[in-house]
């Protein structure tokens, strides 16, 4: 008869479920290991974000101070929302007596940027890349229109894009 | 019928105080503002817990910010809730939208006169003990009745409608199981019950089918407090909150502690029917003169029993309201009657087992 078997399996699966459940109760009573939950402001220091996470689009800068935007403007005409400006010169080619472009001020619109990643693809000499910051919440909106060139910084020479 | 041994000491400085007839109506109101003060704090205390083990199930952490582990989170809750304002519908029937919620507290709190907390505190200690709690807690089913007719809305009469069906049909369940265990022990009497436990808890005398009887009680109890699987009266996906949909501020709150004393009071039916009450295991503790030990032990029966029915609840998907329906009218309840004849058998063979 399938009553009485009904029952037996009944209680088996539910017996299961309750050990599964059971198994993540006590394993995080007693260890607290497998806990997701991120207490945010006390671990503020040590809070490290994952690395595909979009913070902010940033410049890269290497350790003398150069980065990598020959001033092409793609990811200007890219960014959908105008977040993007690229301020440039000219200046002639010494070896070559060419004029070329020289980057003076990469500006960032934070408050208008939708985090879409569309100039970081673009890029043709990968300058821009993603940063982990998240805290960029103020009381003005001009602190966050930002800068991204470092002051003083120059192009790596022998780039080539 | 008032029995309050540890408090004898208050009991004579207040006949000494006043005539006895004054001194007995006080004493009673005492009684009363206390079972009024165990119900809201056992409520807060019951929510929190109940977050908490959600929150490790969930692997989450739950509430750990208001006060040492987060114990003070509901009655920050609690603080919001009264200070909210009290929301009504026009069309409802305000004399009855209004008494709901006090239905069910009231039944709740006669429910928990009868609860031995120990072998001292136990108010009210009546010949028909376990057969007054059944009843008494039938009636609650009238205020959630209540609340969902009077609130003039359609989900929240489906929801009382739902809540009739559930109740009455495992109620019958409850009873039974109680027959069962009264058959066992052939007394109604709570401190009775308890007594005749000093020889082996009942789910240890009466072995195979008290065990059978537990388990049903399980499954009734968690209908019976409209806990998930069960909780069909405030399915909140099909209803929005069911019965309580109108309410807000304390009214609410109201059905809330409600709810979580209530599984409080089966809790405790469960560990008098079946684990001997404010009794130490294996009688550890008897020689010992520990002031609140019993209080001790029966706190941790019924924690331990609570615990399981959280387990329940975040392990189990919600029935449909047939399958409801067959698990008690097909299943739970032809077990039950044969458990019965089953139990009568044992107990007129003195198959029990006794130490």
């Amino acid at each position: 008869m399938s009553y009485f078997s009904d029952i037996i399996q009944g209680t088996k699966s539910l017996l299961t479920g309750m050990r599964i459940t059971g198994n993540y109760f006590f394993k995080n009573f007693l260890t607290r290991k497998d806990v997701i939950t991120q207490q945010y402001p006390d671990n503020k220091d040590t809070l490290k974000m994952f690395d595909r996470f979009r913070g902010e689009v940033t410049l890269a800068h290497n350790e003398n101070n150069e980065h990598r935007c020959d001033a092409c403007t793609t990811c200007e005409k890219t960014c959908p929302n105008g977040s993007l400006e690229v301020i440039w010169d000219k200046y002639k080619d010494p070896e070559t007596g060419r004029n070329k472009r020289v980057l003076v001020k990469h500006i960032y619109h934070l408050e208008m940027c939708t985090m879409c990643g569309l100039c970081i693809e673009v890029c043709p000499t990968n300058a821009l890349e993603w940063g982990q910051d998240f805290h960029h919440a103020s009381y003005d909106r001009g602190q966050l229109t930002k800068v991204l060139n470092k002051p003083g910084s120059k192009v790596v020479a022998g780039l080539k894009g | 019928m008032i029995r309050l041994s540890i408090f004898t000491q208050i009991h004579e400085w207040l006949y000494s105080l006043m005539p006895a007839s004054s001194a007995h109506i006080l004493e009673l109101v005492l009684i009363a503002a206390a079972y009024l003060g165990i119900f809201a704090i056992l409520g807060l205390l019951l929510v929190w817990l109940e977050r908490r083990v959600a929150g490790f199930f969930q692997l989450r952490l739950g509430p750990n910010r208001v006060g040492p582990i987060g114990l003070f989170q509901t009655i920050a809750d609690a603080l919001k809730l009264v200070s909210k304002e009290l929301t009504g519908t026009v069309k409802a029937d305000h004399f009855l939208y209004g008494a709901a919620p006090y239905f069910i507290i009231t039944t709740a709190l006669m429910a928990m006169a009868l609860i031995p907390f120990s072998q001292e505190i136990h108010a009210f200690d009546i010949n028909i003990g376990v057969f007054f709690i059944a009843s008494v807690s039938s009636v609650g089913v009238v205020g959630i009745f209540l609340a969902g007719w009077a609130s003039n809305n359609k989900y929240s009469l489906i929801g009382g409608m739902r809540t009739g069906i559930q109740m009455i049909s495992y109620e019958l369940s409850i009873g039974m199981v109680i027959v069962t265990m009264t058959t066992l022990a052939g007394t109604l009497q709570i401190s009775e019950l308890i007594e005749m436990q000093r020889n082996g808890w009942f789910i240890i005398q009466g072995h195979f089918p008290a065990i059978l009887a537990f388990m049903i009680f399980m499954i009734a109890g968690t209908a019976e407090s409209n806990r998930v699987p069960f909780d069909l009266v405030e399915a909140e996906s099909e209803l929005g909150a069911g019965f309580h949909t109108e309410y807000s501020g304390m009214n609410f709150a109201y059905f809330f502690l409600a709810e979580f004393v209530n599984l409080f009071i089966i809790s405790s039916i469960a560990v008098v029917l079946f684990f001997g009450g404010w009794l130490a295991p294996f009688g550890i503790t008897d020689g010992l003169h520990i002031p609140f030990i019993g209080l001790f032990w029966f706190g941790l029966k019924v924690t331990a029993i609570i615990f399981i029915f959280m387990w329940f609840r975040w392990t189990f998907p919600r029935f449909r309201i047939d399958q409801l329906l067959t698990l008690e009218w097909k299943y739970l309840l032809p077990i039950n009657m044969v458990n019965i004849v089953v139990m009568a058998l044992m107990v007129w063979l003195g198959l029990i087992i006794k130490f």
